[in-house]
């Protein structure tokens, strides 16, 4: 009997039938992807973008050239040199990130003693040349007056779990 | 077409090569727009069937996304392999595309618009149809390089073993509309099933061949689930690995032309091709070109939504659906109908 149910399942395409039912209902269902240039999926807090040197608010650098990050960096895509600031206080002359050598794992943000080296929200930094992503210390600088407020609120929010 | 062309003051000769070069024409370079067309359909509509969004950054919900990678495929360099057999490589897409378009030639896209009103067209379809496996084949020998070789034995032996069956379901048809001009099998449907639905596919006799039919056009066109020449987890990419360019573009476009042409095969020998799905006289105020169309689309949504559900098929699989299974029901099946038309007194 179970051989005749198979028979006349087989010769009836039973299972195509079933399946092409469900995709059909798959293809009235919505889409799943979003609209992306458009659309933005919502970031975490957490999430480890482009890199930022961040300033004070009264417009002094942070980073204090303890070299840290770069002592940290398991890709040595750091690069900092410095030398003692005419008032005396130790800053950096170089700061370097080869952004092609970096595999985001902010552990450069977690090495930083004052928070000046950070990984912000933005993650749409493509270039045309190879060039182009090797940030100095100009580039990481502008990032940071550029995306300061994110990168302040997304360390305000992750405060309470660090 | 001719006596339009006589009109204009040419003598009978001139007006009718005028008049043929004119419906060549007028059937390849719209052809050439709905093969880019159904292109960018397909992809829509797989993305559909996978949540996804398809093309739509080109042109508005990105319809001119085919003719985007057409121009970015114009623009390529054509790589000749040094090992390649250099004419036979040239040769082989010319063959694919040109067959592929050759068989539209018997297509009536209305009544009584047909560029070859032939009275052996659905042989002469065969005919063509059988030659596309030739540009495959001369393609992966040619390319001289592995994969596309097995590509091309695999694409072979699928194409052929397919169109037995479809040789034999196509006699079914012909038996029952007792002429092989496509026109005529088109009429043969007028009515057919209870007096008013015009389309074979509706008798109870002719169903089962329908649905044996739109599985063989699929594997005759590799189409997925019998994709197997192209099956990019083996193959690379098939018999056109080696090939760039607009050597690739042509293989692309022949292709293509091909699933059309099967899904025109289809709407018009089962679902009454050009005529309305009902023989109700409001309905034939519709051009039938439009009806023919509708019923291509609709064929074409079959055929997307197959492959969008359908993993690839083994190809002992393949090749036991062919002889074992396909090829002795349709044997069958001739059987079957040419008995039932002697005993109805079809014949006489």
């Amino acid at each position: 009997m179970t051989s005749i149910a198979q028979l006349i399942k087989t010769f009836t395409l039973w299972e195509f039938v079933k399946a092409h039912w469900l995709t059909l209902q798959y293809f009235f269902k919505p889409k799943a992807t979003i609209n992306y240039p458009f659309e933005k999926n919502p970031l975490s807090p957490r999430f480890r973008g482009e890199h930022a040197l961040r300033r004070y608010p009264n417009g002094e650098e942070r980073c204090i050239a303890c070299k840290l990050c770069e002592a940290v960096c398991p890709a040595l895509a750091i690069t900092i040199e410095s030398e003692p600031r005419d008032d005396g206080s130790r800053r950096t002359t170089r700061y370097d990130i080869d952004m092609t050598k970096c595999i985001y794992c902010g552990f450069c943000q977690e090495a930083c003693p004052v928070d000046a080296i950070v990984e912000g929200p933005n993650f749409e930094f493509a270039t045309e040349t190879r060039e182009e992503l090797l940030y100095d210390k100009a580039k990481l600088l502008d990032n940071g007056a550029k995306w300061e407020r994110a990168i302040a609120a997304n360390l305000a929010a992750d405060a309470p779990y660090r | 077409m001719t006596s339009f062309f006589q009109n204009l003051g040419m003598g009978y000769d001139a007006a009718w090569f005028t008049a043929t070069i004119a419906g060549i024409l007028l059937i390849a370079l719209p052809l050439m727009l709905a093969v880019a067309m159904i292109i960018y359909a397909e992809r829509k509509l797989w993305a559909a069937f996978a949540l996804r969004r398809g093309p739509n950054v080109v042109g508005p919900f990105g319809v001119l996304q085919s003719f985007a990678d057409g121009l970015k495929v114009f623009l390529q360099e054509t790589i000749i392999p040094s090992a390649s057999n250099r004419g036979l490589f040239l040769i082989a897409p010319i063959i694919t595309f040109t067959v592929a378009l050759m068989a539209w030639a018997v297509i009536p896209f209305a009544d009584g618009v047909v560029l070859a009103n032939i009275n052996v067209g659905l042989l002469y379809i065969l005919a063509i149809s059988s030659l596309g496996v030739y540009g495959v084949v001369i393609a992966g020998w040619a390319s001289n390089s592995k994969y596309p070789f097995y590509s091309a034995m695999r694409a072979a032996a699928q194409m052929i073993s397919y169109e037995v069956s479809i040789g034999f379901i196509l006699i079914c048809i012909v038996l029952w509309a007792g002429t092989f001009n496509i026109g005529g099998i088109i009429e043969g449907q007028r009515g057919h099933v209870f007096g008013f639905i015009n389309a074979y596919a509706f008798n109870p006799l002719l169903f089962p061949i329908a649905v044996m039919f739109l599985i063989s056009s699929m594997a005759e066109t590799a189409r997925a689930p019998f994709d197997l020449t192209e099956a990019e987890s083996e193959l690379v990419a098939g018999y056109q690995t080696e090939y760039s360019s607009m050597a690739f573009a042509l293989f692309w476009l022949g292709e293509y032309a091909n699933v059309l042409l099967m899904c025109a095969l289809n709407a018009i020998l089962f679902w009454g091709g050009y005529l309305p799905p009902v023989d109700w006289a409001p309905l034939y105020l519709v051009p039938g070109i439009i009806w023919f169309f509708a019923k291509i689309l609709l064929m074409f949504f079959i055929f997307a939504w197959v492959k969008a559900t359908v993993p690839r098929y083994r190809y002992d699989q393949l090749m036991r659906l062919g002889w074992k299974v396909f090829l002795p029901i349709s044997l069958f099946w001739v059987f079957l109908v040419s008995g039932y038309l002697m005993f109805t007194g079809h014949f006489a």
